[in-house]
């Protein structure tokens, strides 16, 4: 007598490779109704995860077309099982899958917009979180603002891109031009939700490191650090009101003998 | 902070905040056309799609899913955006070229 772990096992393999005859325990044998039952139920697993791919990337699927698509997504969802039963979470590691997908290499940015889709829709998706005013920089001594840390808005994502990707996202979700898309441009941007709509801002020189200097837990000055030495003119007064201006700041703390002392919670 | 070495001091931090704070933000003409023309610019999305799978029935099918007769050659929006040759510093392993043609390799194996 198997375990009901094998049983399991065995049941959902079957269910991700139709090439895999049906499991012992559902059905004696490979014919009749209960084993074409398990057919159906295998076809409408691929379908709907399928459609949740289709949901999560309507530009990846514009840009290469329906049945490139369809292929693309029963390779991944072949390969990538969910790991949750959250369907809204499927299709995180999709942007990746495309990295190495050998047909997708045709359409080498493909992986960038993909990484931009899941990027927004985590960002729709994620905590909501009151928005600091940047005057609230003011209140912080001045001996304190190096070591000062920002606590940044749970929906905040960073894409960086060899390729024009905000212009082809743009382009083609309806809001750009076609033609205007400049393919020797590499674009960097930050996706942030600070109130009810998704928002997707260029950075300009410098701001990616930034930002991504600050995300992982760097003080201001360190931030401000890394940055100048990859971009000699970073501006920080300009990157600060970026920062704040897209609301990305949701607190500021002091770092001193305790490090952990929080201040100005909104 | 200011220690030796280091490309930004302390009084540039605290310079930067301050100008960065300052209400009117007198900033240079350069750096207010940097954040014109970046930060400033915000591409609304449009939330028709915005809230992704999962949060609309998908239905169930009664299709065959399982049909092998797709052939993987993008066909959609992206051929409006061809590679130029002018960023040939994207190689393609092997001798394969950024065309956006049809292509008959690379197929998985049958």
């Amino acid at each position: 007598m198997p375990s009901l772990a094998d049983l399991q096992g065995a049941f959902a393999a079957a269910l991700r490779d139709p090439a895999r005859r049906v499991p012992a325990a559902v059905v004696v044998g490979s014919e009749g109704p209960r084993a074409r039952g398990f057919d159906v139920y295998r076809n409408n697993v691929a379908v709907s995860l399928t459609e949740a791919l289709q949901a999560a990337f309507p530009v990846v699927q514009r840009l290469v077309g329906d049945d490139f698509f369809k292929a693309a997504a029963k390779a991944y969802v072949a390969q990538e099982p969910p790991r949750s039963p959250v369907l809204l979470l499927y299709g995180q590691g999709f942007g990746d899958f495309l990295d190495g997908f050998p047909p997708a290499q045709e359409v080498p940015y493909l992986s960038d917009v993909a990484r931009l889709e899941w990027a927004r829709l985590h960002a729709y998706h994620a905590a909501d979180a009151p928005v600091l005013e940047i005057s609230r920089l003011a209140e912080i001594p001045e001996a304190a603002l190096g070591g000062l840390r920002f606590v940044l808005h749970p929906s905040l994502r960073l894409v960086r891109s060899r390729w024009p990707v905000v212009s082809i996202w743009a382009a083609s979700s309806g809001q750009g031009n076609a033609e205007a898309v400049d393919m020797s441009v590499a674009q960097e941007a930050a996706v942030i939700r600070p109130a009810l709509d998704v928002d997707l801002r260029l950075l300009p020189p410098g701001g990616y490191g930034f930002m991504e200097a600050l995300m992982t837990g760097a003080t201001l000055a360190e931030a401000a650090e890394r940055a100048s030495q990859q971009d000699t003119a970073f501006a920080l007064a300009e990157h600060l009101q970026g920062l704040f201006q897209i609301g990305a700041v949701t607190a500021l703390r002091q770092s001193g003998p305790d490090s952990s002392t929080r201040t100005d919670e909104p | 902070m200011a220690e030796k070495g280091k490309m930004v001091s302390a009084a540039m931090i605290a310079g930067a905040v301050a100008l960065a704070v300052s209400a009117t933000a007198n900033v240079t003409p350069a750096a207010a056309q940097a954040k014109e023309k970046c930060y400033g610019i915000s591409l609304a999305g449009q939330n028709d799609c915005a809230a992704g799978p999962g949060t609309t029935c998908a239905g169930t099918s009664t299709v065959d899913y399982q049909g092998n007769a797709w052939t993987l050659v993008p066909a959609g929006d992206c051929l409006k955006y061809g590679v130029e040759e002018s960023t040939a510093e994207y190689e393609l392993p092997g001798d394969r070229k950024g065309s956006l043609e049809a292509i008959d390799r690379d197929l998985p194996q049958a």
